[in-house]
């Protein structure tokens, strides 16, 4: 049985869809953290079967587009003083800017690249998005 | 209000400012030496980094018969864009010179990017495959004329149905209104977009129907909207060979058709329409493209603030 320590100030992701921690790690550049960083991939949960979790003992900037993109129904907890001070709700953003790209080869994108890639919501259900240039419609991560 | 808007998309105006544009072209059409120095002291840019005839020439021919005056360029590498200059920069630029543009770009979006960079009104005069908005226009100016109006008819599209532009925005703008129908009449790889076919029509409850046949449908439509297989928007020129002659209108297929089933396209034309059909008097290509001309001249007046 794997354990990891709670934390005492920081911020913990839970129940990510298994599979997207890695994901959201790389996204939020935790590589490059000088703090303690916790990526648990596969652990059980009696809700989802497995999940993903993260684990930042640092309180940091977070995109929470982003979060709700990849899996609205994971949940943000901040920690303080190792109690959970602020849960944050997420939801799947109706608009994302520079988190999807466009790789429509007729899109505008592909050649002038010195403004904002926005992509609006079309089906909250199937997560899907239209880039604001071309109307290309993507599903960057399902809702499977 | 119009003025000092951007007609980029035909969602981004309303049913009554559409009317609006159509009613003004309505006029112009019965009397247009009474707008013959609208534009006096005003001056339109045209910008068009793809090749055209028809909607340069009527969006130049408007300004000039509304008396105002025309700058800009029908081929990028005259311009700094050789130089590689961006877009942002050239609109610009061009907005320290002009009331207002007319842009054309083979990249979709390019000129609802632009749009967000200046201030003066801007006509989007076809993006890649994507919208041409103002033929849109042109297209039911053409359908009024004839018919009255665009309610409660059948219309058939026929050819490249994935890379018309034209098509995308005629469909966009019909599918706001009641008792329209569509019959999209193409190959199955070139269908209409995903986001066509999901995010207007179906999502608006449009009966529709996919086919790639058009002897058995012809009988169905008031309008047969026919289409050029754009090889400039194909990668594999194979590709382009292999689907460039699959429908073709001649005076045979003509027999299908109802006597009151006009036939438009929005040109230039390859073979997709044979030249026995042009006299047939169902043959209305031609004149959508001088009604281009009138609602352009409305378009830019409206856009202007003029009226």
């Amino acid at each position: 049985m794997l354990e990891i320590n709670s934390i005492e100030r920081g911020i913990v992701i839970d129940h990510i869809k298994a599979g997207y921690g890695m994901t959201v790690f790389n996204y939020l550049h935790l590589e490059n953290a000088d703090y303690n960083v916790a990526l648990i991939m596969n652990a059980f949960s009696l809700k989802m079967g497995k999940k993903d979790i993260i684990k930042i003992n640092e309180v940091i900037d977070i995109n929470y587009d982003f979060l709700g993109l990849i899996d609205p129904n994971a949940t943000v907890n901040i920690i303080e003083n190792g109690k959970t001070v602020k849960k944050v709700k997420l939801e799947v953003p109706e608009t994302v800017t520079n988190i999807i790209h466009c790789k429509n080869p007729r899109c505008v994108t592909s050649v002038e690249h010195y403004f904002d890639h926005v992509f609006h919501l079309v089906d909250k259900e199937k997560r899907s998005y239209r880039c604001e240039y071309c109307d290309d419609i993507v599903v960057p991560y399902p809702n499977k | 209000m119009l003025k000092n808007r951007c007609l980029i998309d035909p969602a981004d105006f309303t049913r009554e400012e559409f009317r609006e544009i159509f009613d003004l072209a309505h006029q112009i059409i019965a009397d247009p030496e009474k707008y013959s120095k609208s534009c006096e002291g005003k001056i339109l840019a045209t910008l068009f980094y793809e090749p055209s005839t028809r909607t340069r020439f009527s969006f130049e021919a408007a300004m000039l018969r509304l008396g105002g005056k025309v700058i800009g360029f029908s081929e990028p590498n005259s311009s700094s864009t050789a130089k590689g200059e961006s877009i942002a920069d050239t609109l610009r630029t061009i907005e320290c010179y002009a009331d207002i543009a007319a842009m054309r770009h083979p990249k979709e979006g390019a000129p609802r990017m632009a749009s967000h960079y200046i201030q003066m009104p801007l006509i989007n005069a076809g993006d890649g495959g994507h919208q041409h908005p103002t033929q849109t226009l042109t297209d039911i100016l053409t359908i009024e004329r004839l018919r009255g109006n665009v309610e409660n008819k059948t219309y058939g599209f026929c050819g490249d149905l994935k890379f018309g532009r034209t098509v995308h925005s005629l469909v966009k703008f019909l599918s706001n209104y009641e008792g329209v129908k569509f019959i999209f009449i193409s190959p199955e790889e070139l269908r209409v977009p995903e986001y066509i076919r999901e995010e207007v029509v179906k999502k608006k409850g449009i009966p529709f129907e996919e086919v790639d046949q058009m002897e058995p449908y012809m009988g169905q439509l008031d309008f047969l909207y026919m289409t050029r297989v754009q090889r400039e928007r194909f990668f594999n020129e194979e590709d382009y060979i292999r689907l460039k002659d699959r429908f073709i209108l001649d005076a045979e297929k003509m027999t299908y058709a109802r006597p009151d089933t006009y036939i438009l396209h929005p040109l230039p034309r390859v073979n997709e329409i044979s030249t026995e059909v042009d006299n047939d008097p169902r043959a209305q290509y031609f004149n959508q493209a001088r009604n281009g001309m009138y609602v352009r001249m409305a378009l830019i007046c409206k856009l202007l603030g003029i009226y």
